[in-house]
């Protein structure tokens, strides 16, 4: 356990997030937010997309900025490498996620953080988006999730930091758990 | 007074002692949930010593056992008769109101008017059987532990048990030593060894109060009202029943179960986080109990310290199976229970269904208390051992708010 006096300051508001969970308590539909992303093809594989507007707190939010991002497939694939692959933007997406919660659980345990690196490995066998074997799924057949991190922490405490992260992570939900996907194509 | 448990009990014994009128209602005999609502097999988790009540405790010559159904409703029932508890037998509670002055008590038997009420119905009156449930292929039989009762009333074929705390952990032996397959699916869990150091782990969170901790203390209470049972087993032989044990003996691991599609259960890939978790958790609870050791000087008589060996878990455990198949032929839910409070028509439920209540004092409908759930008071709370602590507080309330 951290000690009550220690003083950590990782950049997280953490008094902030434990007192939107008192208000959120007595107001639990602003709870209720909708993310978004508007996705456009360019050519070939390429496509862009592109991060702003979101629903929360009861009414329409905005980024400050718009944050676009290009995928695409690499040449081995016969693409023009335009950009990051979808599955890597997934475990982009995983990474940042886990990541977060490690800062904000290391806040609110008062545990300073020094470095923290995630390195992701995701396996795939194409055989599967290929069509070639019905037996092989096409997304991952498993992630690989391996953190450095450098705290004023025991081995224990930080190990419980990760395992926490995982818990509380909204990414980690979405991908080891199933989801329902509606897919509409409007006239 | 709403049930004759073992909390009712020592809350009566307590109201008597105060010398408080009062009348104890039960919808069938004292201890009636656990006369008919547990398995042949189950025996309590805390051992027979651990069941000191106010005015009474364990008499027998087997301190360290841990008892068994018939034993426990025995002991209940001796409380009863020793106490002269005012109870009102085969009477049920139809509903409650507000009225004048208190409440209005509608039973199968007439009406009671009270000045206070104590709810005292229990913690575990229903199953909580997720959603998932209704999407369980018909050729499927499902039932719950709240209607388990032995092995024999399953066919034949693999069992998946849903829920790995108390419950499933010893289901899961039970059923995988009849020779079906057995495989359990495990979310959230706490692992415990049940002797530690010489010493039964219930003896170790009761000398150093961690059993004692109290709800007001706590950062998060909610959270602490919802952790899992430990991962114990009241076996004669005192072994410990994890999910090590059951993986040695065959039990198949997988995730929690998150879905059923098409017939198909999809099982959650977080296994080895949830393994970790409570991996990490016995770990704290352990450190506790060798600080509280060592700042009592106890290490000279017992043995040296030492951690269980990490729970082991499939390197790729499955995340589909296809109910269909005929792989599995019952569903075994293992998943809590729930209290029922749709007799309460008094608004104090929350939008879950659970009671308001400040340690057990209802803040909002005033004079009516609640004993013997989940950490009402203390850590302690829903156990034999807990109730008297907390009888003997809310009744002192109680009868401040009886004197106005």
């Amino acid at each position: 356990m951290a000690d009550k006096e220690k003083f950590a300051d990782n950049g997280v508001n953490v008094k902030a997030l434990l007192d939107a969970r008192v208000a959120l308590g007595s107001a639990p539909e602003a709870a209720k937010f909708e993310w978004r992303t508007t996705c456009e093809w360019r050519n070939g594989t390429h496509s862009h997309s592109i991060v702003e507007g979101y629903f929360g707190l009861g009414e329409e939010q905005k980024h400050k900025r718009i944050f676009s991002f290009d995928a695409d497939h690499p040449e081995v694939f016969a693409a023009q490498d335009n950009g990051a692959t979808p599955v890597e933007y997934v475990l982009v997406g995983l990474a940042s996620c886990l990541t977060a919660g490690v800062a904000a659980v290391a806040q609110n345990r008062k545990i300073q953080l020094n470095s923290v690196t995630a390195t992701l490995e995701g396996g795939m066998d194409i055989q599967g988006i290929l069509g070639m074997d019905s037996d092989i799924r096409n997304g991952f057949d498993g992630i690989k999730v391996s953190y450095k991190i450098d705290a004023d922490a025991s081995e224990k405490d930080i190990e419980a930091l990760v395992a926490q992260s995982q818990k509380r992570s909204a990414v980690y939900d979405i991908l080891t758990n199933p989801t329902n996907i509606t897919v509409a194509v409007n006239k | 007074m709403i049930g004759s448990g073992q909390a009712g009990l020592a809350f009566s014994r307590c109201l008597t002692a105060r010398a408080i009128d009062h009348v104890v209602i039960e919808r069938g005999e004292v201890a009636n949930s656990w006369r008919t609502e547990r398995w042949d097999s189950l025996r309590l988790l805390t051992p027979n010593w651990q069941s000191r009540l106010p005015g009474f405790g364990y008499e027998g010559n087997d301190p360290n056992g841990y008892r068994d159904m018939a034993e426990i409703v025995t002991f209940l029932a001796r409380y009863a008769e020793v106490i002269s508890a005012p109870i009102k037998p085969h009477t049920n509670v139809r509903s409650v109101r507000q009225e004048e002055g208190g409440y209005l008590v509608a039973t199968s038997e007439g009406d009671w008017h009270c000045k206070t009420l104590v709810i005292a119905s229990g913690a575990c009156n229903r199953a909580r059987v997720p959603k998932v449930a209704e999407a369980v292929p018909e050729t499927i039989d499902a039932l719950s532990s709240m209607n388990y009762r032995n092995p024999q009333q399953l066919g034949e074929g693999g069992v998946l048990i849903v829920g790995a705390s108390a419950t499933g952990t010893q289901l899961a032996d039970e059923i995988h030593r009849t020779g079906r397959p057995v495989t359990i699916s495990v979310g959230e869990h706490i692992r415990a060894p049940r002797f530690y150091r010489s010493r039964d782990l219930e003896w170790w969170m009761d000398a150093a109060g961690v059993l004692d901790e109290r709800y007001d203390e706590m950062e998060d209470i909610n959270r602490a009202r919802k952790l899992p049972s430990l991962q114990l087993a009241g076996t004669p032989d005192r072994s410990n029943l994890d999910l090590n044990t059951l993986t040695d003996k065959g039990v198949k691991l997988v995730g929690r179960l998150a879905g059923i599609s098409d017939g198909i259960a999809q099982f959650s890939g977080s296994l080895a986080n949830q393994c970790a978790l409570s991996d990490l958790k016995i770990g704290r609870l352990l450190d506790t109990i060798d600080e509280w050791a060592s700042e009592n000087d106890l290490n000279g008589e017992l043995e040296a310290p030492y951690r269980m060996e990490p729970t082991r878990y499939p390197n790729e455990p499955r995340v589909r199976l296809n109910l269909r198949s005929g792989e599995i032929k019952t569903i075994l839910w293992c998943t809590g229970y729930s209290p029922d409070y749709s007799w309460l028509d008094v608004p104090v439920l929350d939008h879950k269904g659970g009671l308001r209540h400040d340690g057990g004092i209802v803040t909002e409908a005033p004079g009516m208390y609640l004993m013997g759930t989940q950490f009402l008071r203390r850590r302690k709370s829903a156990l034999i051992d807990g109730v008297g602590d907390d009888a003997r507080d809310l009744s002192a309330h109680l009868s401040a708010y009886l004197d106005g």
